[in-house]
């Protein structure tokens, strides 16, 4: 075993158990938590935007729409057609994933900035459409009216509703799941091909890859954990916002992403420990929240484009 | 009815027009510096703000004059401390970085001006209307759209006819070859960033005089810009000049058949543009795709 492959099971192992021992820690440090789940849904959310940006090199700025898609679904799900935790997250996944595969098919052939402002303004149809469509939605006033429901496995039940360990663990193994198969798909030979479409789009072109549809898989992909960690979060707060589809929450998911460090796998878990500190700490203190994190998105990009986790990597490019 | 579509065709069009000013701004900077400005809606605010403060000195005229010079100079000077160290890195870094400055100078107009809307004074003769039959159309909608015009004439002829609009031209086309003749692209990026906040800043002055202030006032107007860019095509200025136009009536005429479509009619002529002319009605071929 070579130094850098037992850095990254050091990383892996730490994270893992930090957030198994999230109940035991957080309280001493005065946090509670559901703070904790915020940050893993978070942070899913920016490692599944990642795979677009840091592993396949392609950048959207729309990410929020899937997001949202994902914890409407959920929701809408919940409160009109069957009270089953299981099923609705399938359904808020199902919704982002297969508009961000639709969408997708519309993108691909674009790059650059005009990829980012297509994704940007798909997003906002996303939002106007929660927004405008009051009588299903909540519109602005967003959707409430459902709660998560306690998961019954027949011979016992986990009390997923009142109980709020027993719904951080259960955040915790949806977001092991995820990050398995997204560690798993970025190993496969699949997700070779997208880092080599990250590196030379032109030469992995010359090499006979169809890049078109890799990126459109990658997209969707990407769009399909989004949706999850979307589920996640209206389960979370029992209530989905509109807010949550616009442009502002896609900048926040960039800025985890960036902010943790695009190019390492948990780098965006790391972004969001950070951005909901901030968030949480700024809030409290000063309602010109607005201008701080601003001023925390100006300084990351000018002065620490690599992120905290790139700041332990070497020869990683910004 | 017929009263109703003049009302709404006017509005769509004097909507279009700032869409246009804001459009062309931001799609200056794409052309040749590669960044998305999201903070021009919030450069079009400050526009409207520094009028609000030079009005009671220099008057309505004055400040129409001024305020979108005092932009330019803000663009310029965030275009030289910022924006220019991001141009040769990921684009994500410059969506970034206007991002966080949007933010800021929204906050800081909410901290200076207060979060409540504020009116521009305009003089008397605008604000009457043309004829009592005509009477949503005031003497002030009319001079928006002729300085828009004017604006707009000006710009084409700026980039057609002195020598750094042919290089902001030329360096739309091929800045590698425009840098290798000798021409400082860094400096040229600068001059026209400039250019678009001014541009950003004018239509704040004219959107104050209409609307009044309030420092989310930008916001309503970037994504339609975004749009208006991408149905005319990237790279192309008369697309984006086509674009706005073009989204602004749409969306008016769709209000005097379903008001709450309004918005969503943009989102659907992009979509369309989209499938049927994926790089834009008069995008050219290969431009940053």
């Amino acid at each position: 075993m070579n130094g850098l492959l037992r850095h990254k099971y050091a990383t892996t192992a730490i994270i893992w158990v930090l957030l198994l021992t999230v109940p035991l820690w957080l309280p001493l440090l005065g946090g509670y938590t559901a703070l904790a789940g915020r940050v893993l849904v978070f942070g899913l959310a920016a490692m599944s935007f990642n795979m677009l940006l840091g592993f396949t090199g392609v950048m959207s700025f729309g990410h929020a729409a899937y997001f949202g898609l994902g914890a409407y679904g959920c929701g809408l799900f919940l409160k009109y057609v069957t009270p089953s935790t299981p099923l609705a997250m399938i359904a808020g996944t199902l919704l982002g994933g297969i508009a961000g595969t639709l969408f997708g098919l519309l993108l691909v052939r674009r790059r650059g900035v005009y990829f980012a402002m297509v994704t940007i303004a798909f997003g906002q149809v996303c939002f106007y459409i929660a927004y405008k469509w009051d009588d299903f939605t909540g519109g602005y006033d967003g959707l409430r009216g459902f709660a998560r429901a306690p998961i019954d496995f027949g011979a016992f039940k986990i009390d997923i509703a009142n109980n709020s360990t027993a719904f951080y663990f259960f955040i915790v193994l949806v977001f092991g799941l995820a990050a398995a198969a997204q560690a798993f798909i970025l190993r496969s030979p699949f997700g070779r091909t997208l880092l080599a479409i990250r590196e030379n789009e032109r030469r992995a072109r010359f090499l006979g890859i169809p890049i078109e549809k890799h990126i459109w898989l990658s997209f969707s992909i990407s769009c399909f954990f989004t949706a999850l960690a979307g589920s996640l979060y209206a389960l979370l707060n029992n209530f989905a916002d509109p807010l949550g589809l616009n442009y502002i929450m896609s900048g926040n998911i960039v800025m985890i992403t960036v902010m943790g460090g695009m190019r390492a796998f948990w780098g965006p878990l790391v972004g969001a420990v950070l951005f909901v500190m901030l968030q949480d700490y700024v809030s409290s203190m000063t309602t010109n929240w607005m201008f701080f994190v601003g001023l925390t998105f100006v300084c990351v990009v000018l002065f620490f484009p690599r992120g905290l986790m790139g700041m332990f990597q070497k020869g990683a490019k910004t | 009815m017929l009263q109703v579509v003049m009302f709404n065709l006017t509005n769509g069009l004097i909507v279009g027009a700032f869409y246009v000013l804001m459009a062309l701004g931001l799609s200056m900077i794409i052309n040749l510096s590669n960044v998305v400005n999201f903070a021009h809606g919030n450069f079009l605010a400050l526009g409207g703000y520094f009028a609000f403060m030079l009005t009671p000195y220099i008057g309505f005229w004055g400040a129409l004059l001024v305020s979108p010079l005092l932009t330019a100079v803000f663009g310029y000077a965030i275009e030289q401390l910022m924006i220019r160290h991001v141009y040769a890195r990921n684009h994500i870094y410059s969506l970034l970085l206007t991002f966080g400055l949007g933010f800021i100078i929204q906050d800081g107009c909410r901290y200076f001006w207060g979060p409540s809307p504020l009116p521009l004074g305009i003089p008397d003769i605008l604000s009457t209307p043309l004829t009592p039959e005509l009477f949503f159309i005031t003497w002030y909608r009319i001079f928006m759209v002729a300085v828009v015009i004017f604006a707009v004439s000006g710009l084409f002829a700026f980039l057609r006819f002195t020598r750094i609009g042919m290089r902001i031209r030329a360096g739309t086309l091929d800045l590698d070859t425009v840098s290798a003749l000798g021409v400082n692209v860094a400096a040229l990026r600068s001059y026209n960033f400039a250019v678009g906040s001014y541009l950003a800043g004018l239509a704040g002055v004219l959107a104050a005089g209409q609307i009044g202030l309030n420092p989310n006032m930008g916001d309503d107007l970037i994504m339609p810009s975004f749009i208006a860019i991408i149905v005319g095509g990237v790279g192309s200025l008369t697309g984006t000049l086509l674009g706005g136009l073009l989204i602004g009536v749409a969306a008016a005429l769709t209000t005097v058949v379903y008001p709450a479509a309004s918005e969503a009619v943009i989102y659907v002529i992009m979509a369309v543009v989209l499938l049927l002319r994926p790089r834009g009605l008069l995008g050219e071929e290969g431009m940053l795709s």
